[in-house]
C-alpha cells in the first residue's frame, strides 16, 4: 500500500483527494478543479484503497453506490411488472393448475405466458428475494466503506486549512481586514449567537454546526437493515403464524396454531348503511351505489384450556373474554391477533322432516336433523323410527348408482334413510335430497316430508402470530430518525483565517442548504465587516452558459 | 343552505382565488427587467395573499366536509385528489416563504387547479364509509401521504421551470422533445376535465348489456358516446352511439373509452393552442422563466425532495403498514398501490443517491424530479382506475 506524504507531513492512505490535515488536494485532478470535491470530506474508502484479494473485490462491487442505483431501478422494473396482473395471491384458485388455468381463461395468451414465465409469483420468486438481498448487503457495505473514513476525518480536522483548500470551497471570500483582531472576536460571538460550536487557533477560526446530521444517512441505513433483517426473521418456525379458521355460529372450535385456546361463534352480524334521517348526508351516494356494507362483526368468547386438560379436551373450558371482532378491531391475546376477513350467510344447519304416510297424510312424528353432526337413529317413539344410513353435506349427483359429494359444507344435504314403523317392521329405504325424492328399493308406502330448515352464519377468521414485529417496528423508527436527522439538519462549516500578508479569507461549506448557510454568513459578514463572499458554483454556472450561448 | 353546499362552495371559491392568483405570479415575472425588483415584489405580494386567501377557503371546504361527514374527506378518489392539490399549494406557500420566489407559484398554482379540476370529475357526494375504511389510521396514513406527495410535487414544479429555462429550444433534442411531451400530457389532464364536463352537461346515458371475464351478464351506463364496446355488448339505449369495437372481457371497455375522449379532446385542445400561440407550449412558457436563478431552482427541487421524502415515507410506507397490519392481517401484501408506493419511495431514493453520490445535478437532477411526479401521478390515476386491487374504492 502506497501511502500519500502530504506537503504539511501528514501521511495520508491511497486513494485520499484531500490532505486529512490540512486540506491541500492531493490528486492531479483536485489540483485542476475550481471546487473541491468534498464528499466524505475527501478520504479515502477501503473499496479505493485494497483491490487485491477476492474478498476486496466483491466489497469494492458492492461498495459502489452506482452498483446500488442498478439495484434499485432492477427493483423498481421488476416490482412494476408485477403489478401488470394479479398476483397469485389475489386469484381466487390454489392448485397450480387451477392457477395456470385461471390465467389462461382470463387473460389470453397474454396471462398464460405471464403466468409461465412465474411473473404471477414474482414477488416469492428466488430472483426477487435475490434483488432485495443484494440491496441489503450493499447497504451494509457501501454504509461502512464510507461511514469509518468519514467519521475519522471529521472527528480530527484541523481548525487551520490550508489556503488551497479554503479557495477551493463553493463559499469563499477573500480580502482586507477591516477591524483586525475585533473581526475574530466579533464573527466568533455572532457565530455562538447563531448557535455555531466555534473553535479558536492563532489567526483561524472554525464554526461548526449540525454535523450530527452527517451520520444521518448511516442511521436509516441501519434501520432498513433491521427491518430486512426482521423479514427474514420470519421465515423461522414459531416466529410467524397465518391460519384461517371457518367458524359457525353456537360453534366452538380450536383455534388453528394456538394451542389450548378455543373459540365460541356467538353470532355474526353484517350491517349496512340505512337511507334514513341519521344518514342523510349519506343519501346520495347510497342512492347511487345501492347497498353499502357499514360493519362486518363476529361476537365470539374466547375459551382457554385447564392446565391439566388433554389436548382436545373441551368440557372443562375457562372462559378468557367475550369479545366483538370487526374488521380494524382484531381480537388480541397472548400474541395472537384474529381478524374478521370473510364470511358465509345462511348456512344450512338443521332440516326438519315429517315421517308421513304417503296415501293417508297421516303424520307419524318429526325429526330434526342436525347438517354437521346427524346422528345415525332417530326414534320417533310409537314404534317408528328412521336410520340414517348416508348422509351426503353437498350432493353433487350419484356415480355409479353411489350418491356423491363434493365437500363436508351442508350446501346441498342429501340422505340415504331407512323407515321403520309398525306397519313396515323390516324398513322402507328411500334417498332424501332438496326437492328429490328416490326411492331405490321400490315404492314406499311412507315417505319424509320436508318441513322447514334452519340457517345460520359463517365466519372466516384469520389468525396472526408475528413475533417479527417489535424488530420491524424498531428497525422503522431507527430508519425515521435516520432520514429526518439527515433531511431536516444540514452541516454546516464556516472557516476564518488571517494570512501572513495581513489579508482575511472566508470560506464556508454545507452539505445541503446552501440558500440557509449564506444567509447566516450574510449576517456574520455584515456585523464582522469581512470580504464580501462569491459563490463559486454560481459563477461555474454562468461561465458554463456564456459559453454554451457563445458556441450556439 | 346545508354544510355540505357550503363546503362545495368554499373549494369553488379556493378553486377561483388559485386562478386569479395565478396571473398576479404571471405579472410579477413578466416585469420589465429594469424595475424587476419593485414590480415584481408588488405583483408577487398581491399574488400571495390572493392564494393563502384561497387556501384558507380550501382548509375550509375540508374541515365543513369533515365535519358533515363525520370522517377525514380522503375516502374516496375526489376526496383524496382535492386535499392532494390543497396540499400541493401549501406546500408552494411554504417555499414561497421561504425562497420568495413568484415564479414557482407561476407553475404550482396551475398544477393545483388542474389537479382539482380532475377530481371533481368523479362522484362527489359523500360516502359513508366501508368496514375497512372505518379506523383513525384513514385519517392518519391518508393525509400524511398526500402531504408527502405534494412536497415532492414541488420538486417537480422547480424541475420544470429549470428544464423551461436551460433546454434549448432552438435546436431540435431529445431534451426538447420529451419537455413538449411532458406539456401534452398536461393538456390531456385538461382534456379529460373538457370531455367529461362535456358529456355531463349534455346529460349523456347509453346503456349496455355485456358478459364479463367470469361469464356473468352485466349491466354498465357510459356516460360519454362508447367508442369501445365490452365483450358481446347489446345495446339497451335507444338513439345512442353503437360502439366502433368490441372489447375483449378482460378489457374494461367503458374506461378505455373515457381515456380515448381524454385523448381526442386534449390533442384538439392542444393543437388549437398551437395555432394560436404559433408556437410550442414549452417556446410559449419559456419567456416566463427567463429570469429563473437556476441554482435556486436547483436548491428548491433538492429541499423539496429532502422535506417530502421522510413525510412521504412516514405516511405512504410505515402508516400504510401499520394499519394494514391492523386492517387486513398483514402489513404487507405486495398490493398494486403498495408496490407503487414502494416504487415511488425506491425512485427518490435512488435520486437522493444519484445527487449525492453521484453529483447529478442541475438539468439531471431536474428530470429526475419530472420523472418522480410522473410516477405519484400514475399511482394515483393509473393505479386506481386500471389496476384493481384492494385500494379500488372511487
Amino acid at each position: 500500500m502506497n501511502n500519500i506524504i502530504c506537503a504539511c507531513g501528514h501521511e495520508n492512505p491511497e486513494g485520499t483527494v484531500l490532505c486529512g490535515n490540512c486540506g491541500r488536494p492531493l490528486t492531479e485532478e483536485a489540483e485542476n478543479s475550481k471546487l473541491v470535491d468534498m464528499r466524505y470530506e475527501g478520504s479515502a474508502r477501503r473499496s479505493q484503497t485494497y483491490n487485491k484479494t477476492i474478498i476486496d473485490k466483491i466489497w469494492n462491487f458492492f461498495s459502489s453506490v452506482k452498483v446500488g442505483i442498478t439495484i434499485i431501478l432492477m427493483i423498481i422494473v421488476a416490482a412494476a411488472i408485477g403489478t401488470i396482473l394479479p398476483q397469485v395471491l389475489y386469484v381466487p384458485a390454489t392448485t397450480e393448475a387451477d392457477i395456470a388455468a385461471y390465467y389462461e381463461r382470463v387473460y389470453g395468451t397474454f396471462g398464460k405466458i405471464y403466468n409461465d414465465l412465474g411473473l404471477s409469483d414474482l414477488f416469492g420468486s428466488w430472483w426477487f428475494q435475490t434483488l432485495i438481498g443484494m440491496l441489503g448487503i450493499s447497504l451494509v457495505i457501501a454504509s461502512l466503506d464510507r461511514v469509518i473514513p468519514l467519521y475519522k476525518s471529521l472527528k480530527k480536522q484541523r481548525i487551520k486549512r490550508h489556503e488551497s483548500f479554503m479557495k477551493r470551497q463553493r463559499i469563499f471570500a477573500t480580502g482586507e481586514d477591516i477591524l483586525g483582531e475585533d473581526s475574530f472576536n466579533i464573527s466568533e460571538r455572532k457565530l455562538k449567537e447563531l448557535r455555531y460550536k466555534v473553535k479558536r487557533e492563532d489567526g483561524a477560526l472554525l464554526a461548526e454546526k449540525g454535523r450530527f446530521s452527517r451520520w444521518g444517512p448511516y442511521v436509516n441505513h441501519i434501520g432498513l437493515i433491521i427491518f430486512l433483517f426482521g423479514v427474514m426473521l420470519r421465515a423461522l418456525p414459531g416466529f410467524y403464524v397465518d391460519e384461517t379458521m371457518w367458524i359457525r355460529e353456537g360453534e366452538t372450535r380450536a383455534i388453528p396454531e394456538a394451542p389450548g385456546y378455543y373459540l365460541e361463534s356467538k353470532e355474526f352480524i353484517l350491517e349496512t348503511y340505512e337511507n334514513n334521517q341519521s344518514n342523510e348526508v349519506f343519501s346520495e351516494a347510497i342512492d347511487r351505489v345501492g347497498t353499502i356494507v357499514s360493519n362486518y362483526q363476529t361476537n365470539v368468547v374466547l375459551f382457554k384450556n385447564q392446565e391439566n386438560a388433554l389436548p382436545g379436551q373441551i368440557d372443562n373450558l375457562q372462559q378468557v373474554k367475550e369479545s366483538s371482532i370487526q374488521v380494524n378491531k382484531p381480537l388480541k391475546f397472548d400474541g395472537y391477533s384474529v381478524f374478521q376477513m370473510d364470511f358465509r350467510l345462511n348456512e344450512l344447519k338443521t332440516m326438519h322432516f315429517n315421517l308421513s304416510n304417503k296415501s293417508t297424510g297421516e303424520t307419524l312424528g318429526a325429526l330434526a336433523i342436525d347438517l354437521v353432526n346427524p346422528e345415525p337413529l332417530y326414534d320417533l317413539g310409537n314404534g317408528s323410527s328412521v336410520e340414517l344410513k348416508g348422509y351426503y353435506p353437498d350432493f353433487s349427483g350419484f356415480e355409479n348408482g353411489e350418491p356423491q359429494t363434493k365437500s363436508p359444507v351442508p350446501n346441498n344435504p342429501a340422505f340415504l334413510v331407512k323407515m321403520y314403523t309398525p306397519n313396515t317392521p323390516e324398513g322402507e329405504t328411500s334417498f332424501v335430497a332438496i326437492k328429490q325424492t328416490v326411492e331405490p328399493l321400490g315404492v314406499n308406502a311412507y315417505k319424509l316430508e320436508f318441513q322447514n330448515v334452519e340457517t345460520r352464519d359463517v365466519s372466516g377468521l384469520t389468525i396472526r402470530k408475528d413475533e417479527s414485529l417489535w424488530v420491524l417496528a424498531i428497525g422503522g423508527l431507527i430508519f425515521m430518525i435516520g432520514v429526518a436527522q439527515g433531511s431536516y439538519w444540514n452541516h454546516r462549516r464556516i472557516w476564518l483565517h488571517k494570512t501572513n500578508d495581513g489579508r482575511l479569507i472566508v470560506a464556508a461549506h454545507t452539505n445541503k442548504n446552501w440558500f440557509g448557510v449564506k444567509k447566516e454568513l450574510d449576517i456574520v459578514t455584515e456585523v464582522a465587516h469581512l470580504p464580501q463572499y462569491i459563490d463559486q458554483h454560481d459563477l461555474e454556472s454562468e461561465e458554463f452558459k456564456k459559453d454554451g450561448e457563445k458556441s450556439s | 343552505m346545508t354544510l355540505v353546499s357550503i363546503s362545495g362552495n368554499l373549494l369553488f371559491i379556493a378553486f377561483i382565488c388559485y386562478l386569479i392568483a395565478t396571473f398576479f405570479f404571471g405579472g410579477a415575472v413578466r416585469g420589465s427587467k429594469t424595475e424587476t425588483s419593485k414590480f415584481e415584489k408588488k405583483w408577487g405580494r398581491i399574488g400571495i395573499v390572493i392564494t393563502v386567501a384561497g387556501f384558507i377557503s380550501n382548509l375550509a371546504y375540508f374541515i365543513t366536509r369533515w365535519i358533515a361527514a363525520g370522517h377525514a374527506p380522503v375516502s374516496n378518489l375526489f376526496e383524496f385528489t382535492t386535499a392532494f392539490g390543497m396540499m400541493l399549494v401549501g406546500s408552494f406557500i411554504l417555499i414561497y416563504f421561504i425562497y420568495k420566489t413568484p415564479l414557482i407559484g407561476l407553475f404550482a398554482l396551475p398544477m393545483a387547479i388542474i389537479i382539482i379540476a380532475y377530481a371533481s370529475m368523479f362522484p362527489r357526494e359523500i360516502t359513508p364509509l366501508i368496514p375497512a375504511l372505518k379506523s383513525y389510521w384513514l385519517t392518519i396514513h391518508v393525509i400524511t401521504a398526500a402531504l408527502g406527495e405534494s412536497i415532492l410535487a414541488i420538486s417537480a414544479v422547480a424541475g420544470l421551470i429549470y428544464l423551461l429555462k436551460n433546454v434549448d429550444l432552438t435546436k431540435k433534442s431529445k431534451q426538447r422533445f420529451w419537455l413538449e411531451i411532458v406539456m401534452y400530457t398536461l393538456v390531456l389532464t385538461v382534456g379529460f376535465v373538457a370531455s367529461t364536463t362535456t358529456y355531463k352537461v349534455m346529460d349523456y346515458e347509453a346503456t349496455f348489456s355485456y358478459v364479463d371475464k367470469e361469464q356473468k351478464a352485466k349491466e354498465i351506463t357510459y356516460n360519454a358516446p362508447a367508442i369501445f364496446g365490452m365483450n358481446e355488448y347489446k345495446v339497451l339505449s335507444s338513439d345512442k352511439m353503437i360502439p366502433l369495437v368490441e372489447t375483449p372481457a378482460i378489457v374494461n371497455a367503458k374506461k378505455l373509452t373515457t381515456v380515448t375522449w381524454s385523448l381526442i379532446f386534449g390533442t384538439i385542445i392542444y393543437g388549437l393552442l398551437r395555432l394560436i400561440l404559433r408556437k410550442s407550449l414549452s417556446a410559449f412558457l419559456q419567456p416566463f422563466t427567463r429570469k429563473a436563478n437556476l441554482q435556486l431552482m436547483d436548491e428548491i427541487g433538492y429541499r423539496a425532495v429532502s422535506i417530502g421524502f421522510p413525510v412521504f415515507t412516514l405516511g405512504a410506507l410505515i402508516f400504510a403498514m401499520i394499519w394494514a397490519q391492523e386492517a387486513w392481517s398483514r402489513f404487507w401484501g405486495w398490493d398494486p398501490k403498495e408496490v407503487w408506493a414502494l416504487i415511488t419511495w425506491l425512485f427518490y431514493a435512488a435520486f437522493l443517491h444519484l445527487r449525492l453520490s453521484r453529483g447529478w445535478h442541475g438539468e439531471k437532477s431536474a428530470w429526475l424530479a419530472v420523472i418522480g411526479f410522473i410516477i405519484i401521478m400514475f399511482n394515483l390515476i393509473a393505479v386506481n382506475l386500471i389496476i384493481a386491487g384492494l385500494h379500488s374504492y372511487a
